[in-house]
Order: C-alpha cells, then sequence, then structure tokens
C-alpha cells in the first residue's frame, strides 16, 4: 500500500508544467476545435495531471493519444471537466429559490430555465421539482446543457445510483421540499430512476459557453459552479451571455464563491439574494 | 526561546505564503494562531480547515473583528494579498493560479476532504515554489502529508505540529512518515515560530533597500 502510494506522489509529481499545459491545450484545440485557453490553469493542470496518472502516460504519451486517437478524446475531455453535482446542492440557495425567485416566476406566461453547465442533470431534475410543487411545471421548460455527450446522456436518463438519495432526501428536506424525495424517483437495484412525468418538459443538448452563443430568451439561469473553471476574461464573456439570454426582469444564479464579472454588465443586475448570488436583470 | 538554524533562516527571508492546514483537533490552533499574527504581515496567509459545509460558521468574520490582520473566505479568482489571511471556502478545493489569484474547484474530495489540504498545498508549492512555509496541525487523516512533502521537495520550508501534542496525531504523524520536515514544533513554538517570520521576512526586504 505504502509503495502504490510513493507511486502515485511521484506520478503526480511528474505531472506537467504550465508551459507544458499551454501545449496541450494548444494541440487539443487545433486537433478538435475545443478551446481551454480561457480556463482557470491550475485546476486544468490539475485535471491533465490526474489523466497522465490514471493512464500512465508521460507528456509524450498524451499527446500521442491526442493525436492518434479519438476515442481518447472524449475520455480526455470527460475527465478533464468537473462533473460533480447533487440534486439539491446547498439547500439554502434551493430555498432561497423557492422562496424569493419562483413567486415572480409564477407571473410569467411561460417559464424557461436554463441550466448551463448542468453536467448530469442533478441540478435540472432538482429545479423541475420544485416548479412541480409550486404549480408551474406544466408552463415551464428546463434547457440543461453541457460541454459533455456523456455526462448529457446520463442526465438524459436520469437514472442515479441509489446510494446517492440519502444525501438528495436531505438536501431535498433542508431546501423546503414538501413531499417525500422519494416520490420523484423509483427505486429499483441499486438505481434511483427519476419519474418520466419530470423529464417531459425537459431537453439536453450540447452548448459550449466558450464558442456557442444565446439560443432562446429564459426566466431562470441557474450556472453554479462553472465559471470557477474559467479565467476573469472568460467569465465576463460569459456572464454577457447570460445578460443577453434573459429577459427582462429574468433571473441568474452563481455558485456560492462567485461574483458577477465585469462593471458595466454587473451594473445592469439587482442582487434578490447576496448569501446566496441569486440576481435579477433590471436594465 | 524558539532557534532557527541559519539555512532555514535564509529561505524564510524569501517567503511570500504561509499556508497552514487544519482538521480535527486543530481549530484552537489555527484560532490562537491567527490572533496573534502581528498587523503587516509580510506573508499571505492561506488556511485550509476540514470543516463541514451543513453547518454555516461565520469563523472568518468573527477572527477578522479579533485579528491584527484582515482575514477573508475566499472569493474566486481574488487575488492574494501580502498581509491577509485566506480561509478555503467549505465545500470547494482551493488552487493557485500561476498568477496569484485564487481558483476555486468543485472536483472529487481527497481523503473524503473537501477542501483537501493536498491540493492547495501543492497548488501554492506549483506557484511560488521555495518560497512557501506550510504548517500542518492536528487532525485524523492523511490529507496534507503528501502536500508537505511536495513544498519540501520543491524547496520550501515544512513545519509540522509535534504529534505528541496534536490533540489528534494522525496527520501531523503521517507528514513526519512521508519525509524529511524542517521544524517539529509545540503549540508556543508554532505561535512563536508563526510571529517571528513578521521580522525576518522584513528584516530581508531593508537589507533589500541597503545594498
Amino acid at each position: 500500500m505504502a509503495k502504490l502510494k510513493d507511486l502515485t506522489m511521484m506520478n503526480e509529481l511528474a505531472g506537467i508544467s504550465f508551459e507544458q499545459l499551454d501545449d496541450v491545450v494548444d494541440l487539443v484545440n487545433k486537433l478538435y476545435g475545443f478551446s481551454f485557453e480561457g480556463y482557470s490553469r491550475a485546476s486544468l493542470k490539475r485535471r491533465v495531471s490526474r489523466i497522465m496518472t490514471l493512464y500512465n502516460l508521460d507528456l509524450f504519451d498524451l499527446k500521442a493519444l491526442l493525436v492518434n486517437n479519438k476515442d481518447f478524446f472524449e475520455d480526455f475531455l470527460m475527465e478533464v471537466t468537473v462533473n460533480v453535482t447533487e440534486m439539491f446542492r446547498d439547500p439554502d440557495f434551493f430555498k432561497a429559490v423557492r422562496q424569493e425567485v419562483l413567486p415572480y416566476l409564477a407571473s410569467f406566461q411561460r417559464i424557461k430555465v436554463w441550466n448551463a453547465g448542468c453536467s448530469t442533470g442533478e441540478e435540472v431534475y432538482s429545479y423541475s421539482i420544485m416548479l412541480e410543487e409550486e404549480n408551474l411545471y406544466k408552463r415551464s421548460f428546463l434547457y440543461g446543457t453541457d460541454i459533455n455527450t456523456s455526462v448529457l446522456n446520463t442526465a438524459k436518463k436520469g437514472i442515479y445510483d441509489l446510494k446517492k438519495m440519502k444525501l438528495y432526501t436531505e438536501n431535498y428536506q433542508a431546501a423546503g421540499g414538501k413531499h417525500s424525495l422519494s416520490e420523484y424517483y423509483v427505486a429499483r437495484y441499486d438505481a434511483a430512476s427519476i419519474q418520466s412525468q419530470l423529464k417531459k418538459n425537459m431537453l439536453f443538448s450540447v452548448h459550449n459557453l466558450v464558442s456557442d452563443g444565446v439560443f432562446n430568451e429564459f426566466q431562470l439561469i441557474s450556472c453554479r459552479n462553472v465559471l470557477i473553471y474559467f479565467n476573469t476574461e472568460l467569465q465576463e464573456k460569459v456572464i454577457k451571455l447570460f445578460y443577453d439570454s434573459l429577459c427582462p426582469l429574468g433571473f441568474l444564479c452563481l455558485g456560492s464563491r462567485e461574483i458577477l464579472r465585469g462593471d458595466e454588465i454587473a451594473g445592469r443586475f439587482r442582487a434578490v439574494d447576496k448569501d446566496e448570488n441569486i440576481y435579477q436583470k433590471i436594465a | 526561546m524558539l532557534n532557527l538554524s541559519d539555512h532555514i533562516v535564509e529561505k524564510i527571508k524569501q517567503a511570500e505564503v504561509l499556508v497552514v492546514g487544519c482538521s480535527a483537533g486543530g481549530f484552537n490552533v489555527v484560532f490562537d494562531l491567527v490572533l496573534k499574527l502581528p498587523a503587516n504581515y509580510p506573508l499571505t496567509v492561506i488556511i485550509v480547515i476540514h470543516r463541514s459545509k451543513k453547518f454555516k460558521s461565520s469563523l472568518e468574520d468573527l477572527l477578522n473583528r479579533k485579528a491584527h490582520v484582515p482575514v477573508k473566505l475566499v472569493q474566486d479568482k481574488e487575488p492574494l494579498k501580502k498581509g491577509c489571511v485566506y480561509f478555503a471556502p467549505s465545500d470547494y478545493h482551493l488552487l493557485i493560479e500561476p498568477e496569484k489569484i485564487f481558483s476555486l474547484d468543485f472536483s472529487d474530495p481527497i481523503l473524503f476532504c473537501r477542501p483537501a489540504i493536498d491540493i492547495t498545498f501543492k497548488s501554492a508549492a506549483d506557484v511560488f515554489g521555495e518560497k512557501v512555509i506550510s504548517i500542518l496541525l492536528s487532525g485524523a487523516n492523511e490529507d496534507g502529508a503528501d502536500g508537505t512533502r511536495y513544498i519540501k521537495q520543491k524547496g520550501g520550508v515544512a513545519v509540522v505540529q509535534d504529534p505528541a501534542v496534536a490533540e489528534v496525531s494522525t496527520m501531523p504523524q503521517a507528514a513526519i512518515n512521508r519525509g524529511e520536515i524542517d521544524l517539529i514544533l509545540n503549540n508556543n513554538d508554532i505561535f512563536e515560530f508563526a510571529i517571528n517570520l513578521s521580522s525576518i521576512v522584513s528584516k530581508s526586504t531593508k537589507a533589500l533597500w541597503i545594498t
């Protein structure tokens, strides 16, 4: 065991430098048209080093695989992006949405929600459960987008590890859930399958915040803990994209330690809940 | 009185950041440590504590009111400032960008920990190299041991709380088992060390002015 640990440690030390990372980013952009230039480099460096450890590759091997093996790129993309999410993550946030945002959204004829960077979709289903409980689901439509097709496939299926439901149930209750979370999924063997009626008004699709533009007009955009992987310039660009995608008086939700980047655009929002980072487009 | 070898003093002179890792049983030491830091502290202080996200803590606010130095909970992409104490937010890993700004990360926990001390220690060493001083305190798992070793390998100074005085010895002991440590100190010596850093680091800048 100790030996194994030593090995991992060495491999991690053998990880790449920031300069080498820039080379890999360049290569991926040239080969696949995926730009990671605006990503936070510290995080990206860690992820790429991790892939090298996982697959036991040195820099040369990594580049060779990227050039020669298209399938490997899918795995690379999957590993290099962070796909960790939960249902009702940060219950206080969802409580705030329920209390401060949903009553307001009720005044719109149609409620379109965009969950940008939705990963495996747990958050999209959290929104649909809340909308259902507030009797708004019938006139709502939810879009979940990500750059990663394989996580989107999981999201579409809506089948999750049953073990996780304990935490999600705690979250749901702390978030002010009105029923029991188990009413919204069917448990079978080790899996929890989200009820199909919650998937009705929902679409999962590929969208890259770095390179794709406005595709609809939304009443609510939720993008939590995605911007942390971007540098400040890219964050500013994405905030602008959200601004352009929101209807007048639409809402924008960010992660708890993220901020509205860009003074000019930040001035066009008012803070609905400063602690939970919920904003409304007012100008 | 804490005696530092010339070798360590030379290293400390050029230091830019002090990283502190702490888990079960180390909370009080961190608290006292921050309160003892003198105003205009010449280093950026980064503290990673394992704590539950279920309880909203106002630790930073409390310390900010009482301490001689500003104390903050890190916001994403915030620039590192000298003389400021930063706490890693619960449920995020804390990384440092080459541009010397903070980055948050929500990838999987390491050894069940998010924030993980290892990640922040390694990231600090990647950016600041030998200009890092680390202190690893009491804790019930082995997080921080790899990070401490990494800092040593990059030429930084590694300090570990004496497992004999740590409330839970697993964490400091793991770091000691993993490799060479510069100083193994009891609580009072840790405080004295941190306070002394202030005069040693600032002295070096004065020396620069003379030459």
